[in-house]
């Protein structure tokens, strides 16, 4: 079966400065569907680089990107806005839910801009309950971001990544911003997710966090330092 | 993302800063405003010249006097008149009109004043003044100098009520009069109002009223009714040779003016052509101020907003969509301008009307045109703003603080 994911040669160059800065420097990836993937390396690695690449937020200045076998390069402006929308999930460090919405509005938000398969108002409604419910925040619906403690929130933000049913999920340092109890309780969330087959990648500073993960790549200028199986994760499976 | 969402989307925005809403709208609102403003002068002014017309008839013919040549005294007399009814072909008649201060009218023990105009037998012919009961004075009365007068309908009611005005006598100034005959009312033409007068025989206005021997026999206004549009430029040029003639001045340097209704029509058209230009300057600079105010706060409300742009864009909002958002927001802020501007221009229109400033006449497409106005304004100044927020890079504008 077709990778999830493939990356062929990615490079992305910053011409900041006087030397042209090599954010991507010749990234090569496969991420088979259904795997859950921790992205680590120091600050400046280049890991939201290729995180905004693999969520078609960015474009690569060389290489090639495939998602499901489809070639993200040629796609129009309107394809990469559906595949946002529809198919892959993105959670930022910082939430980045919108402030004047509730939680069920800014969840909604997703299948409001869905071009095709639109539904009722009120299967809308029952999806965003539904989404909101799955991360255990159905009561908290009505509230706004402020009114929110930030794992709340970061899981108002997994609500609205999932609404849609992406396969892919990306998460930039999604417990970047918040405490270890909050962390473990999102981490929680993505693993039960990844188990129901969402394919995740996630990048992350902290190697308790990472060992979430079934597979740990490290980053260093811009290039795979490191890739291999998470060999505390297999054997908390094997417990 | 359906247009009424994207309604709905708009108006979030739009609410969130009100005051700056309504203040950006101001040019809007000023520039709709002076367009129904404009047209509804532009109406009056016509709806006062066909009344003007349909009352004093197309085909009339007006001499004033000028100040006349040096050493002479200003020269349009009664006798001009008499001249001119009986020498020129082509007319009705001809009707001198001289006006005095107003004069006490007193009848039993009713009394008030009221404007008094001398005038000759053919007023209700040429002013197209007809009578209502009675008749009004001849020539022989003017010759005779009899002590007769015609009233105006509202000063016959006001001085009468139910009793026949006919043959009774009534003092004005210090003369009896007596009634003649009432006029049929005929309203306000211009300024003058024909129902509150009173008409007495020129020559007894000169007798009794009008005492003073330099103003003897001394006429304002002369007017005369040409039969048809036909006849209408050889009476004037033989009116102008006959008061050139018995004036003893030449054509060239005359002391007198005749001048057609259309002339003076022409010259008030004139008048509130002047008002009509300067009010579609108004409008159009006030709609342009407006538009680059609408587009001023748009790019403030974009650049604000980059970080809400950015999620939306990451969650699938395609360029269309936030455009759409923005260009919506601009087309609410300035429909919301149009339709306040709309209600300040029948308020204003009304005002002008009720204070006399102006006549105004509200058209129905008038509104819609403004409306469509601030419509076009909206787009036109909202669409670049609107771009450049589609045109957002989704990783910038999410790094956006
Ligand atoms: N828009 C940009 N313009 C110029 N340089 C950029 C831009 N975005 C990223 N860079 C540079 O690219 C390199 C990689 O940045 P990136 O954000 O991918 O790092 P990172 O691994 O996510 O770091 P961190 O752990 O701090 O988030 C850095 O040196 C950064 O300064
Ligand atoms: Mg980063």
């Amino acid at each position: 079966m077709d990778p999830i994911i493939r990356v062929e040669q990615l490079v992305k160059i910053y011409d900041t400065g006087e030397v042209p800065l090599r954010a991507l420097d010749g990234v090569s990836l496969d991420i088979a569907r259904g795997e859950f993937v921790a992205i680590m390396g120091h600050s400046g690695s280049g890991k939201s680089t290729l995180m905004n690449v693999l969520g078609a937020l960015d474009r690569p200045t060389e290489g090639c990107y495939l998602l499901e076998g489809e070639d993200v390069g040629e796609m129009e402006v309107e394809e990469l806005a559906d595949l946002r929308n529809r198919r892959i999930g993105f959670i930022f460090q910082s939430f980045n839910l919108l402030p004047r919405l509730t939680a069920l509005q800014n969840v909604m938000l997703p299948i409001r801009y869905r071009v095709e398969n639109r539904i009722s108002a009120e299967a809308r409604e029952d999806a965003c309950i539904a989404a909101l419910e799955s991360v255990g925040l159905g009561e908290r619906a009505h509230h706004r971001p402020n009114q929110l403690s930030g794992g709340q929130q970061q899981r108002v933000a997994i609500a609205r990544a999932l609404v849609n049913h992406p396969s892919l999920l990306l998460a930039d340092e999604p417990t970047g911003n918040l405490d270890s109890k909050s962390s473990e309780e999102i981490m929680g969330i993505l693993e039960s997710l990844n188990r129901q087959g969402v394919t995740i990648v996630m990048v992350t500073h902290e190697s308790d966090i990472a060992n979430h993960a079934g597979r740990i790549i490290h980053m260093k200028d811009g290039k795979i330092f490191s890739d291999g199986h998470n060999g505390k994760k297999r054997k908390e499976i094997a417990v | 993302m359906t247009l009424i969402e994207a309604i709905g989307l708009a108006w979030e925005g739009l609410v969130l800063n009100k005051l700056r809403s309504f203040l950006t709208t101001l040019g809007v609102i000023i520039g709709v405003a002076a367009v129904i403003l404009m047209i509804a002068i532009s109406a009056g002014a016509e709806a006062a010249i066909a009344d003007q017309i349909n009352a004093l008839g197309a085909d009339l013919i007006i001499i004033t006097p000028t100040r006349g040549i040096p050493g002479r005294p200003p020269t349009l007399v009664y006798d001009d008149v008499l001249a001119l009814a009986q020498s020129v072909k082509g007319i009705k008649g001809v009707a001198a009109e001289q006006i005095v201060a107003d004069q006490l009218i007193k009848w039993g023990n009713v009394s008030f004043t009221a404007p008094t105009l001398g005038t000759t037998p053919d007023f209700p012919l040429v002013r197209e003044a007809p009578l209502g009961v009675g008749r009004f004075f001849t020539q022989a009365d003017l010759d005779r100098k009899s002590k007769v007068v015609v009233l105006g309908s509202k000063v016959a009611q006001d001085l009468f009520g139910d009793v026949s005005p006919v043959d009774q006598e009534i003092v004005l100034g210090t003369t009896r009069l007596t009634v003649l005959g009432v006029m049929a009312p005929k309203g306000k033409v211009a300024d003058t109002d024909y129902d509150d007068r009173v008409y007495i025989p020129l020559t007894v206005l000169y007798q009794r009223f009008l005492t003073n021997p330099m103003m003897n026999n001394r006429l304002r206004t002369v007017f005369v009714q040409a039969t048809s549009r036909e006849t209408l430029d050889s009476a004037l040029g033989q009116i102008k040779s006959i008061l050139a003639q018995r004036h003893g001045v030449t054509l060239g340097n005359p002391d007198f003016i005749v001048q057609t209704q259309e002339d003076i029509i022409k010259t008030q058209q004139a008048t509130t052509e002047t008002f009509r230009t300067l009010l579609a300057w108004v409008a159009a600079v006030s709609l342009l101020v407006g538009g680059i105010g609408i587009m001023n706060i748009m790019l403030v409300s974009v650049t604000e907003r980059t970080r809400e742009i950015g999620v939306r864009v990451s969650i699938g909002a395609r360029p269309q969509d936030v455009r759409r958002q923005f260009l919506l927001e601009a087309l609410m802020l300035s429909l919301f301008g149009g339709l306040v501007g709309v209600l300040a221009g029948i308020g204003g229109a009304w005002l002008f009307d009720e204070t006399g400033a102006m006549r105004t006449v509200l058209i129905p497409w008038s509104l819609g045109l403004a409306f469509a106005a601030s419509a076009v304004v909206g787009i036109f100044f909202g669409y670049f703003p609107a771009t450049k927020a589609a045109n957002l890079d989704p990783i910038e504008a999410l790094r956006h603080e």
